[in-house]
């Protein structure tokens, strides 16, 4: 190979930028098509630096917009190249008509989204209102709740969505700052065993090959556009559960880190529960035993695939928990939160008598605290022993003013 | 194309040229190719036509205006002689017809449904020319 070897410690300090930026030079991405936008620049930066330094071969395509910055990546993924980009908030929103063209081709790239707060008012930190714009887009969404996640999840993503049977697009998201610029210890694996995991890139109707011409990013009308998304969504529905479950298991051979579609903690035996995504997790999970310290028997669910979300599995981790939190840190627009809907949807018409509530929280960066955390469990404590929601269905955590609550 | 389900395609929004490998591709006419059925080359891709040209060939003088003219290659000529418009690609433009310097016209516009013999049966005459 023509590039040189990175000798990494077995554990490095590294945020959740540099931590995915070495991933993608690790899995020899060969092309990176990228515009810069706070918090997730340093990702691209990093991996243009590791070209610039002979540590990978590449290309780094500078761009115009974000929009083009995808627009890159369908086209060298379309010709048939390993690709991947980062971007968040408002560069995401850029992108969003060729997220769409991404997914509808079905071309394995992997978008490392940096989750930061949408505009206006204008904010750089985190929330996941760009996680779950993204949401209907038919990619793939894995989520990290640490720099080692972030790490992890990109060869996972690549994996996942190269992989002939699926052949479509991954997210891997961060929280903004609070991953994405926290340095904490990474576990690494060496070059050789982390470009084994995914292999090198196969390419699959790609416009390169000469002998076989094919024409991509076709128009349908009436006629066939509702088969092919009826084929999108089936494959995302039936095929990439099971890829993902198989990924995780052969990572976690190789590595020892273990990962799952849904994340339990302290689930067992839990009366309440709290559902969440990002850091948020990791606050929960440490509220969750305290919380058990005086008798609440609370525990942690971390959703790690929002897409597909994995209805089944949610279904069977909450059904006999007695009251659960849905914890939505995005403006829900005048609605419920995504997180409560989706788990609304997987517990109705069953035998369960689970009691959901909906809470937003952490717009901007608000940080959410265990003082927060606290209260959540007790209020949902209350709702078990009552035997019914004492609470509006949505109200709002850490938000000034009087008390907002809906439904 | 045939109207298959959801699971009987390629995945992506793609579309084979050909069928099967191809080489010399330059150097292979157009009717010797391994055109697939989902080329627009096999596949009809005139279906929105409204009005059609009907071609009289009893007037033409070859002169090959149209075959330049039109937008979508479906003039069919053959060693600079006038054969007939591919009506898988016309789109009913009317372009060949305004370029058309015959009199009368060797192409004229008329409804989709309208009867080829029927019309050359009732083509119009010589214009005379006003003195």
């Amino acid at each position: 190979m023509a590039f040189d070897k990175m000798e990494l410690r077995d554990i490095e300090v590294w945020d959740g930028n540099f931590a995915a930026a070495q991933a993608l030079r690790q899995c020899q991405v060969d092309v990176v098509s990228a515009y810069p936008i706070t918090p997730s620049t340093p990702i691209v930066e990093g991996y243009a630096k590791f070209k610039a330094d002979n540590y990978v071969e590449g290309e780094f395509v500078m761009v115009e917009s974000e929009h083009a910055a995808m627009s890159g990546c369908i086209g060298a993924a379309a010709a048939g190249g390993r690709v991947a980009t980062a971007t968040s908030s408002q560069g995401l929103a850029l992108m969003a008509e060729t997220l769409y063209q991404a997914s509808g081709m079905r071309l394995p790239i992997v978008l490392n989204i940096v989750n930061r707060a949408l505009a206006a008012p204008l904010n750089v930190n985190g929330d996941h209102s760009d996680m779950y714009m993204a949401r209907d887009s038919g990619w793939i969404q894995f989520d990290a709740y640490c720099p080692q996640e972030a790490y992890d999840l990109n060869f996972i993503a690549f994996k996942v969505s190269e992989d002939h049977d699926v052949r479509i697009p991954a997210i891997v998201n961060q929280d903004g700052f609070m991953t994405s610029h926290t340095a904490q210890g990474v576990k690494t694996m060496d070059d050789d065993t982390a470009y084994g995991f995914v292999g090198e890139y196969k390419p699959m109707n790609d416009m390169l090959d000469f002998e076989y011409p094919v024409t991509h990013g076709v128009q349908t009308e009436e006629d066939w556009h509702f088969e092919h998304k009826a084929r999108q969504h089936n494959d995302m529905m039936t095929i990439v559960p099971d890829k993902i479950d198989a990924a995780f298991a052969e990572f976690e051979k190789l590595t020892g880190r273990k990962y799952n579609q849904i994340e339990e903690y302290s689930m067992e035996d839990a009366d309440v529960a709290v559902v969440c995504m990002g850091t948020s997790v990791e606050t929960a999970r440490e509220v969750a035993l305290e919380m058990r310290e005086k008798g609440i028997k609370a525990g942690v669910v971390g959703i790690r695939v929002f897409r597909p979300f994995p209805f089944a599995k949610i279904a069977e981790v909450l059904k006999d928990v007695k009251a659960v939190a849905a914890l939505d840190r995005s403006a829900p627009g005048g609605t419920a939160g995504a997180l409560f809907n989706e788990i609304a949807g997987a517990l109705f018409n069953t035998d369960s008598k689970m009691l959901l509530s909906g809470y937003i929280y952490g717009l901007g960066g608000r940080d959410l605290t265990k003082k927060h955390l606290v209260d959540l469990y007790t209020e949902l404590q209350a709702n078990a022993d009552a035997g019914k929601v004492l609470t509006k269905q949505q109200q709002f955590i850490g938000v000034r003013g009087p008390k907002l609550a809906y439904l | 194309m045939a109207n298959t389900g959801w699971d009987e395609f390629e995945i992506g929004a793609m579309l084979r040229t050909f069928d099967g490998a191809i080489e010399d591709i330059a150097g292979t006419r157009q009717e010797d190719r391994n055109y697939s059925p989902n080329s627009s080359f096999t596949a009809s891709v005139a279906d929105w036509r409204i009005e059609k040209p009907i071609f009289n060939k009893d007037y033409c003088i070859d002169c090959q205006f149209c075959w330049i003219y039109c937008p979508d290659v479906s003039i069919i000529s053959r060693d600079k002689k006038m054969i007939g418009v591919d009506m898988d690609h016309c789109k009913g433009c009317g372009i060949c017809v305004e370029v058309c310097p015959t009199n009368p016209k060797s192409l004229l516009m008329f409804p989709e449904l309208a009867d080829e013999e029927t019309e050359i049966a009732s083509w119009p005459t010589k214009e005379e020319k006003e003195k």
